[in-house]
């Protein structure tokens, strides 16, 4: 195949894969069934800790807070954190989603943050965007 | 006479608009690297490890090599890199090296269009990725992006005006393992190189590299601050190339080992060092590699609105 057929292959390759994976962001709460029983059971070690929770709140400024607004309400295209499947979710779900992502829909998996730092940002998740604790769910009281 | 300045002054106002956009433009992209955030990325140089863009995230990156081999003029290269987060599962990346040899010239020696893509769409154990570039550059090229084939410190000899005359049109193909455990990175690559300009059958080159990568602190502090360990990351890695079709293995091939080191500076530019060790005679004898990086968030987000999407 002479080299312009490669380059055509290649670029069609990319448009098709870019063109077919575009997915409406609005229909996307499969990642919660997803979560295997052993990570939605996991603790947060750092909860209600105020010093993770200021770490927390440094690193979701860092890297969340473009897309999903300092205020955790979203940003254009964006979802909300206010949302109640986050608001219900266990924090071994929050977790689980920080590691894996939802790459079809979107979000990238932080699983190249240390884990520790990904259980701060939980711990800030919990607390809200003025640090004051959220009604936690059950697994989270101790 | 004032008939020219009166043209001179038409002209000046059918240009300014177009200066002021550029303008708008650049304050635009400075207004983003205000907001910038150091990425996830393990310290490499020449291994690719499983982390992406982030989507709708430009980063600009500078790379820079330096040497001087025993025998041949020393050099500097440069390649300034657009990585930009197409999908969670798909980024693509444009290259433009060049290089000046101070005994020698300055040139532009060409480009690179790479995609990488995650075929798995989740964290595992080892986690694929697929890497397929285009390149399209003159072996007058001194960026030593990869090593492949039996390159080596001889390929050096060639002044910059014969290098420039052999334009390289290749497809370059990866597979990228790359897993995280306990605040590692290891990457490994397999890398696999094609000469597309030439009517002759050129054999497949092939090399690998392999890196691990940690940050220096695994948890971040309360407070803000920009020496404490964890804006810092270290590691090494290793590549070099693997021969060919026709001949695989170490036989004639070069090889490197390279200590790394990488600082996010918090909101601000990431930058990394790594001294590259020539690990045999074929090899240069240090590699000086830096790069200073940019992350643009949500570069394009400012030129679209759209309602929020839902988790």
């Amino acid at each position: 195949m002479r080299r312009g057929g490669w380059l055509c292959c290649v670029t069609g390759l990319a448009v098709a894969l870019a063109a077919g994976a575009e997915v409406n962001p609005n229909v996307n709460q499969d990642w919660f069934q997803k979560v295997p029983a052993k990570d939605r059971a996991r603790v947060n070690p750092y909860a209600g800790n105020p010093a993770a929770i200021a770490a927390g709140h440094r690193l979701f400024e860092q890297h969340c807070a473009e897309c999903h607004g300092a205020d955790l309400g979203g940003t254009a295209g964006k979802p909300s954190l206010r949302a109640s499947v986050v608001e219900q979710a266990k924090d071994g779900e929050l977790f689980w989603l920080l590691k894996n992502g939802n790459l079809r829909y979107g979000m990238p998996s932080w699983s190249g943050l240390p884990e520790p730092e990904r259980w701060e940002i939980v711990a800030f998740l919990r607390s809200g965007p003025d640090g004051q604790a959220r009604s936690a769910p059950v697994n989270n009281i101790r | 006479m004032n008939d020219s300045r009166r043209k001179a002054e038409r002209q000046q106002l059918r240009i300014w608009p177009r200066s002021r956009c550029a303008v708008l433009v650049a304050a635009t992209l400075l207004g983003g690297i205000a907001r910038t955030a150091a990425a996830q990325e393990p310290a490499y140089f020449v291994t690719y490890s499983q982390a992406l863009e982030e989507p709708g995230n430009l980063e600009v990156e500078f790379k820079g090599t330096a040497a001087s081999p025993k025998n041949v003029n020393g050099f500097g290269g440069g390649t300034l890199e657009l990585e930009y987060g197409a999908k969670a599962w798909w980024t693509t990346e444009l290259y433009l090296s060049g290089q000046t040899t101070p005994a020698d010239s300055t040139l532009f020696t060409g480009f690179r269009w790479e995609n990488r893509f995650r075929p798995l769409l989740g964290d595992h154990w080892i986690n694929p990725v697929a890497y397929v570039e285009y390149e399209d550059a003159n072996n007058a090229d001194r960026s030593f992006l990869e090593v492949v084939g039996n390159d080596s410190v001889q390929d050096l000899l060639l002044t910059n005006t014969q290098g420039r005359s052999d334009v390289e049109r290749e497809m370059e193909l990866k597979a990228i393992l790359s897993s995280n455990a306990k605040g590692w990175n290891f990457s490994e690559n397999f890398i696999s190189e094609k000469n597309l300009s030439t009517t002759e059958s050129e054999p497949w080159e092939f090399g690998y590299a392999v890196g691990a990568s940690r940050p220096l602190a695994m948890l971040a502090g309360a407070k803000p601050c920009v020496f404490c360990r964890e804006h810092f990351a270290a590691g090494a890695e290793i590549y070099g190339g693997l021969g060919t079709t026709n001949q695989f293995g170490l036989r004639q091939t070069s090889h490197y080992l390279a200590p790394t080191l990488a600082w996010d500076l918090p909101n601000g530019p990431t930058l990394r060092f790594s001294p590259n060790f020539g690990l045999n005679d074929n090899s240069m004898g240090v590699l000086w590699r830096v790069s200073v990086s940019y992350e643009i968030q949500q570069a394009f987000s400012r030129f679209h609105r759209g309602g929020k999407g839902r988790l």
